[in-house]
């Protein structure tokens, strides 16, 4: 593993590159830019997969370079190969292959072909430096890549106005938890006086609780600020739904399977650092998105727009399971929710590519028919999602984090939550599925609906297959999942299966999750398209869900009008009293000019002048005595000499 | 020789003197020359008084010194008298207050 | 006793002829008494032991000098000897003046010299052979150069009296 750990850069490096040269490129060549990102993530893809090879046996290995110097101390940035890293890489390899190749299809019409791989290419790189990165700067380049990734690729098509302003609000708001982040990575700097992860004893997550439980507690929640922004937890959740704006492999990659884990797998890689305070806010900020963003989808009518609440509330069981049950819990439901999630946007993808664009469920409807094999693959997502028992990846990993809250020391309170959100994401899963599958189609581009061509079928299989299997890895009669990450071997014991509060955790999960698929297909699969029965019920309700919760309004009337009066002060600051003082400044120097000129002419030149023309004066007034009278002259000559005799004979004895 | 030096310096001081006076005085320009050879003259008499009553009259050098004065005098006549001729051609007079072109 | 007189005889003549020249109205008559002045000169250069100078004075200038003058005056006459025109320059009495002025200082400071009243020393030779070999070794140079001097002299003068030929007006 130390030998394989000196080449693991290059698992970023083959994506970047294919990003630079596509970048290169020019925009005709479009067979050329997409076979490089696809083969460049196939190379990374299989580099992983020999890394994860390595890392089967357990351990560690870390390297790391010197980058720059300041005074006497330098920054180093470094790489490292462990289980938790390595099983990210798979992951991400693996979707970004998947989704690369679905967007062969999807995005086959788009004129900007080159441009999209480039930027996929830009931001797989950027995902995979920060799983792979041995060092919190080193992982906070990547962080802000794959942010900067984001912003390009929400805007991809920016001449729409909205999706312009969704990128913005997603740079802007990731970049308000990205502050805490940052000031928690400089206060780890200053107590530990290195920013490698580990470094043979000598990196900051070598020892837990680095620098005092209160320190510890102080810098973990400070980085968890940047999670909170990258994962959409409540108050920063706002810029995720708008994120939908751009292409739907975007959203799948990126917003669903890695982007936004990224936060999850920065809480699971500075886990030695957060202490159980620090823990405990997690898991109350998870759970609480979790319920939060189940509630308001709901009420949502566009597909991708549920799916994306959807990926909220799943982040925040990510966080719940970190919190209460450590980062194996958490783990293992994101690697299942990267595939099913993944699956359930490309399927939502395939269904928007065959109704011609159209997003609004309520007019779609009897796609079963007409898209059989994304009706499959879809409903596979679905159930995995809603953590249908026994087969599907989601009811193992949901479970494992229900039962880790079960278990929570500090309160139950997280777990109910939890049933309540396992109960909601069934109950709107099942309505859109009704909306969209079931039923008379709607008039219009639904009824002319077709099948996907299968290169955007085939991942959606793959995935399909992956978010049932994956599940198997973590069960409790089987942990491999669990043991791989924290070390240990699995047993394979299915009595584990019937161990008393596992079991009634699952009970009870797989009872609620029946109720909710049953009662929304009841309440939908017969209702008819324009009214929803549930805003017929309860119409306040339905629409404080269906407007978010009024968050956006809220943060548009206090935050932004706040900055915007700041900003408004700022530009008064600067129009009025600093350029008026650079002003002033220019009027003096102007006046100093001015004055230096006067000076310089009246005084300089004009003594000159003055000195020239007395001595003209006093020649012209010289010349008069000659006045061309020769006799003259000799008369003067003659007095001369009378003076010069006399004084040379007879001057001695007068002095 | 009885006649002491003083008086042939005396007698070319008065000489001098005249030729002073009527190159001062007189307003034709052939005049002005005609004092100016006495004035020559004068100081002619004066080296050869000295080369006479001096130390060493063996030497010859006062006379000397006349013999290419006279000669120099002689030139210098010749060219002022040529002038004077030449500009009687152009101005048709030979007074010296009208010869005033060369004034500031 | 008669040195003197011959001295005091050839001075007056001397004098008297440079007074005349200068103040005569006829340029003529200034022009001859001007040759007087300069034969009593001669007389005294005689006078002198300065036998080869009396007669080189003699020659040059009352035998070509004079006679240059003669001629100017001839040549420049016309609007020249106005009957009553004023002879003199119209500030005489200061040129009159400066000369006094200047003749007194002289006089002053032969007067004043001691020394000057003594009596000749000795008897000089100052044979013609003597000067002859004189002018060829110690002043062949000066020699040389009064000779190339005079021919400039000469030919300068010649040119610069040259009357001009009439100017023909240019043909149409």
């Amino acid at each position: 593993m130390e030998t394989i750990v000196k080449y693991i850069w290059m698992i970023p490096a083959a994506p970047l590159l294919a990003a630079g040269a596509g970048a290169l490129l020019p925009g005709g060549r479009r067979r050329l830019g997409a076979g490089l990102a696809v083969g460049a993530i196939s190379v990374s893809f299989l580099l992983s997969c020999a890394a994860f090879a390595a890392t089967l046996g357990g351990g560690r290995a870390a390297s790391h370079f010197r980058w720059f110097d300041f005074g006497a101390t330098s920054v180093q940035l470094g790489w490292v190969l462990d289980p938790l890293g390595a099983v990210m890489a798979v992951m991400v390899t693996l979707a970004s292959l998947l989704i690369f190749i679905y967007s062969l299809g999807y995005m086959a019409g788009d004129g900007n072909f080159t441009r999209f791989f480039c930027f996929m290419s830009l931001f797989a790189a950027a995902m995979l430096g920060l799983v792979l990165a041995n060092s919190l700067l080193l992982f906070f380049i990547s962080w802000e890549l794959v942010g900067l990734a984001s912003y390009l690729l929400i805007g991809f098509w920016f001449q729409k106005p909205a999706a312009a302003a969704a990128a913005r609000k997603a740079f802007i708001t990731t970049r308000i938890g990205d502050l805490g982040f940052l000031v928690g990575m400089l206060a780890l700097y200053s107590k530990t006086g290195t920013l490698l992860f580990y470094d043979s004893g000598h990196g900051c997550l070598d020892e837990n609780f680095v620098g005092g439980l209160v320190v510890s507690t102080a810098i973990g929640l400070l980085i968890f600020c940047g999670a909170i922004g990258k994962s959409g937890q409540f108050p920063l959740h706002v810029w995720l739904p708008d994120a939908m704006e751009g292409p739907t492999p975007v959203s799948a990659l990126i917003h669903a399977a890695t982007m936004v884990a990224a936060g999850v797998f920065l809480v699971a890689r500075v886990y030695p650092l957060m202490t159980p305070h620090a823990l405990q806010v997690v898991t109350w900020v998870g759970a609480l998105t979790a319920v939060f963003a189940a509630a308001i989808a709901v009420a949502q009518n566009d597909i991708k727009r549920i799916l994306a609440y959807s990926t909220i509330s799943q982040l925040g069981y990510m966080m719940m399971g970190l919190g209460a049950g450590g980062v194996a819990v958490g783990m293992f439901h994101l690697t299942t929710h990267a595939f099913f999630k993944a699956l359930l946007f490309l399927g939502a993808g395939s269904v928007i590519h065959g109704c011609r664009g159209e997003q609004d469920i309520r007019k779609m409807g009897g796609l079963r028919k007409r898209m059989p094999l994304t009706f499959a693959a879809y409903a596979a997502g679905m159930m995995a999602l809603c953590g249908v028992p026994l087969f599907f990846s989601g009811f193992w990993s949901k479970d494992a984090i229900l039962d880790a809250a079960h278990h929570w020391r500090f309160s139950q309170a997280p777990f109910y939550l939890g049933l309540l959100g396992a109960f909601l994401t069934a109950f709107y899963m099942t309505r859109q599925v009704c909306a969209v599958f079931f039923g008379k189609p709607a008039p219009g581009d639904a009824e002319r609906a077709h099948e996907s061509p299968p290169v955007m079928t085939a991942p959606l299989l793959i995935l399909a297959v992956l978010a049932v299997g994956a599940g198997f890895f973590g069960t409790p009669a089987w942990p491999w999942f669990q043991k791989y990450l924290e070390g240990g071997k699995a047993g394979f014991d299915l009595s584990k299966l019937l161990d008393g509060s596992a079991l009634t955790v699952m009970l009870l999960s797989s009872a609620l999750v029946a109720v909710g698929i049953v009662w929304s297909g009841w309440v939908y699969g017969r209702a008819a398209r324009e009214t929803d029965p549930l805003e017929k019920a309860q119409p306040a309700l339905f629409a404080c869900l269906r407007q978010k919760f009024f968050v956006d309004e809220f943060y548009a009337a206090t935050v932004i009008r706040l900055t915007g009066a700041f900003a408004m002060f700022c530009d008064w600051l600067d129009r009025v009293v600093l350029d008026g003082a650079v002003r002033a400044l220019c009027w003096l120097a102007v006046g100093l000019a001015r004055l230096n000129r006067n000076v310089d002419e009246s005084v300089v030149n004009g003594g000159f002048d003055a000195g020239t023309e007395t001595v003209r004066g006093s020649g012209e007034w010289m010349s008069r005595f000659q006045n061309g009278q020769t006799q003259r002259y000799l008369r003067v000559i003659g007095l001369a000499f009378c003076g010069l005799l006399v004084l040379l004979l007879w001057g001695a004895s007068w002095f | 020789m009885t006649t002491p030096l003083a008086h042939y310096l005396i007698l070319a001081a008065l000489l001098f003197g005249v030729g002073l006076a009527g190159a001062l005085a007189r307003r034709n320009a052939i005049l002005v020359l005609v004092g100016l050879e006495l004035m020559f003259n004068a100081a002619n008499l004066n080296f050869i008084a000295f080369w006479r009553f001096g130390p060493r009259p063996e030497a010859l050098t006062g006379l000397m010194f006349v013999l290419f004065s006279i000669a120099i005098g002689a030139a210098e006549a010749a060219i002022g008298l040529a002038l004077v001729i030449a500009i009687y051609r152009h101005r048709r007079t030979a007074q010296v207050d009208r010869f005033d072109s060369l004034k500031g | 006793m008669l040195n003197e007189i011959a001295f005091l005889l050839c001075a007056a003549l001397t004098l008297a002829g440079a007074v005349a020249a200068m103040t005569l109205r006829n340029l003529a008559h200034c022009a001859l008494c001007a040759a007087g002045a300069f034969a009593g000169l001669a007389a005294i250069y005689l006078q002198l032991d300065a036998e080869f100078a009396g007669f080189a004075q003699l020659l040059v200038y009352v035998g070509a000098i004079a006679i240059l003058i003669l001629f100017t005056v001839l040549l420049t006459r016309g609007a020249e000897i106005q009957p009553g025109g004023p002879a003199a320059s119209t500030s005489r009495g200061m040129g009159l003046g400066v000369g006094a002025l200047v003749t007194a200082c002289l006089i002053g400071a032969i007067m004043a010299s001691p020394g000057l009243r003594g009596h000749a020393p000795q008897t000089v030779h100052a044979p013609v052979k003597r000067i002859g070999e004189q002018l060829m070794n110690q002043y062949v140079m000066p020699l040389e150069a009064i000779g190339l001097l005079l021919t400039a002299a000469l030919l300068g003068a010649v040119i610069i009296a040259l009357r001009e030929p009439p100017k023909e007006p240019p043909a149409p």
